[in-house]
């Protein structure tokens, strides 16, 4: 396997696009999109889940005066999150090629390099160039919100997103920089498995102010509760499609980086801020959920879904324990397989209601249209966390690891998941269900549309009945990235006793 | 006897004062060839010469490269930090002569003079990096800015042109004076004027010396007004603004790279031991100045006067290295300095381009739409609007991850925030070209005259311009917009060029 063939794919099939006719473009798209989720399941299944540490490892010197390396690599911890960047992508540049987009050849570029920008963030195994994709991923969503979105105040808005998750990410460009100069040794690098090692590791006032850099940006980008008000803007403003990747992919990325950076370099920092960062989790769920289940509008209901989701996902990473991380990580597969097939949902329940994405506009859709209203439902079931789903297990997980260090805080967490059922079946039951809306008109979804569908749903099923292949596979690696940090809690747990 | 010896010459190195010997050959050739009559002579031959006289100044800078000698009886010294920012504001001159040649500029003020004192203001800047004395310091510095002020001024008929030389000739002659001043102080203090001789005496028991002391204020605060580093920076938007495009474009780039050269040659070398004591003040002026560049920048309309808050930003970040006074810091700054002149340059051709064609002047709305009418001019203003906020896969991310880097290893880690956040700032007017460009339609033909009140002053008449196909600048454009992606994602050979600058400087860590 070559990562770098995975990696640069989707962006080398869209240059080429540019030289199609315009009418064309989509098809190099999708080309390369395809090409990247082959290569992808194909990297899934030759990935041995026994061995410890990284796979199919690319290590080259880019930058020697620098100390940047081209590192990629693949363990249990992206291994799953790089599948369903390739699957959302796929299935949201399949989606886009159904429609037609005015300058395709632009918005095709746009989007395959956000590919391949998401895919370098979650396979760079080198700080530096970790921040470098972290930032390039985000350039795409700018122009593609700017110049293809819904509002008419989309500029602004997506200048507004832009700013906000730029602002994350410079902190966390110096606060990068930092770790590598300041980290003890007698070169500097930014290997992130030689900066998570004991003899590299920095001092503790180091490490404090360099982790609220990393936090910044990480929950900026998720949202995280004090940092979304780019969200509500943001969200409305980007084309549905865009929205899917953005909302199923980008916020797991910020997730992931928990795990890959934070944790293990900066692990007396991680136990320092456990708490606050529970309380922002904490604070998250419970005003994510307020608001999805108070906004009328179908998007922000996810969009604050979201925020709820991603809130647990934090939970779980900052238990410190091993099922939080376990459930974490699993929770940011199935909340990317839940929420981009619910924004393409919504894009069809607008298409049905005269364009409208309020609910109150909705009402009685499933009348005519059972399948739509079937796959709605499977993909509603598993927000809410259903027992049975995928996503229970996830979040099980998360509750169970974060009983074990903080039961408070798991005891209020619960409520969360109580309003998940509320929030997502007050959207299901509004648009589906209750009185035919004076301009709706219930009619079944398209075949080419229920194509792109189904097999998104046919993978939630699928997570739900064999949770533990992404559970058992990513166990290894994410004990290895807690670790530390559990270590170091576990002598205050026992002073205390 | 005594006059015999009294009139014997140093001795002088022809090889290595080759260069300066070219530009300044050049500026003689073009003012006499442009006496001619023939108007293809002007408006074809001089420009032509011109460029070959900053083309041969880089081909010898090339020829002398690693050679390490002092000049002129230690007057000047050529080694690789010379060469290297020569090669910076030599590319800037001869971007600027492309950028001149179909522009209103020359023609009112006579090509053979406009031609002639671009280059003798690089050779002015030649002379500055490479002095060794605060002599030559001074003289370098003058021949630099006295005919940046006449260029300044060469749109004769526009009052903006006029009110700009004026401007920058006070509000320069100032700052000569300041800096002239503290020379004296400096000179007073250690007994030589000397580089080196200073660094002795520093090293000897003035250190503390409070006239020496005054001296290094009142000579930070001449050179602040040469790189606009605030608070000495007023003058800098009106003076962009007003001046012909091509000249703002060569001031804004060329300028910088010679201030920043002598800020690099005076503190890192003959005043290195005090550096305790200018150290933080230069690190305060680098905050000032990326928060006051940042913030100014954020409010304008015009986009030469947002290039020019803008590059009053990026002397704060560039002063960073040399806050550090480490050889990480002077690699940094040198190798920001051609960063910085690709992004401005590329940046500065597609401004040069829409205001000949457009009609609207330099004010946004000219690139407004531009995205989806001209895919291929707005892709360099992007990349350089992208670069300059420091966005990955351009130079300008390279370039401040790099500054970063030696403010952190120079225990300025505060300095690196400080970087990082007028980044956050800068995102907010850089991101407003770039929405103009691609996320807003182009405005209705007739908006010209509503915005700017006249039609298109500074690219001369719009009827005759617009619909011709102006390589030269196109060139410019595409091919420094090409060189900020190219070396966002290949930056060795820029690095090495930088780190051979950086080791040239003996005495730093």
């Amino acid at each position: 396997m070559n990562l770098s063939v995975l990696l640069w794919l989707p962006l080398a099939a869209v240059v080429a696009g540019l030289i199609l006719p315009a009418a064309e473009a989509r098809f190099a798209a999708l080309l390369g999109s395809l090409a990247a989720l082959v290569y992808a399941v194909v990297m899934l299944f030759k990935f041995d889940g026994g061995q410890a540490g990284l796979q199919f490892v690319i290590d080259k010197p880019w930058i020697s005066e620098l100390g940047i390396h081209y590192k990629l690599g693949v363990d249990g911890l992206n291994l799953f999150l790089i599948a369903l960047a390739t699957v959302l992508f796929f299935a949201c540049i399949a989606w886009s090629a159904l429609r037609e987009w005015e300058r395709p050849r632009l918005f095709y570029l746009w989007l395959g390099l956000a590919e391949s920008g998401v895919l370098g963030a979650l396979m760079a195994q080198d700080l530096a160039l970790f921040v470098i994709f972290f930032d390039l991923m985000l350039v795409p969503f700018l122009f593609l919100g700017g110049g293809w979105g819904t509002t008419p105040n989309r500029v602004a808005s997506m200048v507004k997103l832009f700013i906000y998750t730029l602002v994350g990410s410079l902190l966390m460009l110096s606060a990068a920089v930092a770790t590598g100069v300041l980290a003890p040794g007698d070169s500097v690098t930014f290997d992130l498995a030689q900066l998570a090692s004991t003899s590299r590791r920095l001092p503790v006032g180091s490490q404090e102010w360099i982790f609220l850099c990393f936090a910044a940006a990480f929950l900026v980008k998720m949202p995280a509760f004090p940092l979304h008000g780019w969200m509500p803007d943001g969200y409305k403003a980007m084309p549905l499609p865009v929205l899917a990747v953005f909302s199923g992919i980008l916020s797991k990325v910020a997730a992931y980086g928990f795990l890959r950076v934070v944790l293990p370099v900066y692990p007396d920092a991680a136990v320092h801020f456990q708490e606050l960062l529970l309380l922002i989790s904490l604070a998250s769920i419970l005003y994510g959920s307020a608001m999805a289940f108070t906004t009328p509008d179908a998007r922000l209901i996810l969009g604050y879904s979201s925020v709820a989701q991603l809130g647990f996902i934090t939970l779980g990473i900052f238990s410190l324990t091993d099922q939080g991380g376990q459930g974490a990580l699993l929770q940011a597969v199935n909340h990317g397989l839940v929420v981009a097939p619910a924004f393409l949902i919504c894009a069809l329940l607008a298409a049905r209601s005269n364009g409208s994405e309020d609910i109150r506009d909705m009402g009685g859709i499933a009348f005519r249209a059972p399948i739509l209203a079937a796959l709605f439902l499977v993909v509603a079931f598993a927000n809410l966390a259903m027992p049975g789903s995928s996503n229970f297990v996830g979040e099980f997980f998360i509750l169970l690891g974060t009983f074990e260090s903080k039961i408070v805080i798991a005891i209020v967490a619960f409520t969360g998941v109580v309003l998940a059922s509320v929030y997502t079946l007050r959207l299901f039951i509004r648009s589906m269900h209750n009185r035919v809306g004076p301009h709706v008109e219930s009619r079944e979804i398209a075949l080419t549309d229920g194509l792109v569908l189904a097999p998104l749903v046919a993978l939630i099923v699928a997570f739900a009945l064999y949770p533990q292949v992404a559970l058992s596979k990513g166990e290894g690696a994410v004990k290895a990235s807690i670790a530390q940090a559990k270590a170091l809690t576990a002598p205050a747990k026992e002073a205390s006793r | 006897m005594i006059l015999a010896a009294a009139a014997k010459g140093p001795h002088i190195d022809w090889a290595g004062v080759s260069p300066l010997v070219a530009l300044l050959g050049a500026a003689t050739l073009v003012l006499l060839i442009g006496l001619l009559r023939p108007r293809v002579v002007r408006e074809g031959l001089v420009p032509l010469l011109a460029l070959a006289g900053f083309g041969a100044a880089i081909g010898l800078g090339i020829w002398q490269y690693h050679e390490q000698k002092d000049l002129i009886a230690g007057a000047l010294r050529l080694d690789d930090l010379t060469i290297v920012l020569s090669f910076v504001f030599c590319g800037g001159g001869a971007a600027a002569v492309l950028l001149s040649w179909r522009a209103i500029a020359p023609r009112e003020a006579a090509h053979g003079e406009y031609f002639a004192l671009l280059l003798t203001s690089t050779a002015g800047m030649w002379v500055l990096v490479a002095s060794q004395n605060l002599v030559t310091l001074f003289l370098g510095l003058e021949l630099l800015s006295i005919p940046l002020y006449v260029l300044c001024a060469t749109e004769m008929r526009r009052a903006t042109s006029l009110e700009s030389g004026l401007k920058y000739l006070i509000i320069g002659s100032v700052g000569s004076a300041t800096l002239l001043y503290g020379l004296a102080f400096i000179y007073g203090a250690t007994g030589s004027t000397d580089f080196a001789g200073i660094a002795r005496a520093i090293g000897g028991d003035v250190a503390t010396d409070s006239l020496l002391l005054t001296g290094i204020a009142l000579t930070v605060a001449g050179l602040a007004f040469k790189a606009s580093v605030a608070p000495f920076h007023q003058w800098t938007p009106d003076v962009y603004e007003g001046a012909p495009t091509p000249v703002t474009a060569f001031m804004a780039v060329a300028t910088k790279a010679a201030a920043f050269g002598v800020f690099l040659r005076l503190f890192d070398v003959a005043l290195i031991d005090t550096s305790v004591d200018w150290a933080p003040a230069l690190a305060t002026l680098a905050t000032i100045t990326i928060i006051v560049g940042n913030v100014g920048a954020l409010g304008q309309s015009s986009l030469k006067r947002l290039m020019a808050w803008s590059s009053v930003a990026q002397a704060g970040y560039m002063l960073a290295g040399v806050v550090v006074a480490t050889r990480l810091g002077v690699q940094a700054t040198v190798f920001y300095l051609a960063v910085y002149l690709m992004m401005n340059l590329a940046a500065f051709a597609v401004i040069v381009i829409r205001e000949r064609e457009s009609g609207l002047g330099d004010d946004i709305s000219s690139v407004q739409g531009l995205g989806a009418e001209r895919p291929l001019l707005a892709l360099p203003m992007t990349l350089a609007m992208l670069g300059l906020s420091g966005i990955p896969a351009t130079a300008g991310f390279i370039g401040k991850f790099y500054l970063i880097d030696a403010a952190v290893s120079g225990d300025y880690a505060w300095l690196g925030v400080v970087i990082v956040i007028g980044s956050m700032v800068s995102l907010a007017y850089y991101l407003k070209v770039i929405a103009a460009m691609w996320m807003q339609d182009a405005p209705t033909p007739g908006a010209a005259l509503a915005t700017t009140g006249h039609p298109a002053m500074a690219g001369g008449s719009a009827e005759a311009d617009s619909g011709r196909f102006e390589f030269e600048t196109w060139f410019v454009a595409l091919l420094f917009g090409g060189a900020t992606l190219f070396f966002g994602i290949v930056p060795s050979p820029l690095f090495d060029l930088a780190v051979d600058a950086g080791r040239s400087l003996s005495g730093l860590f």
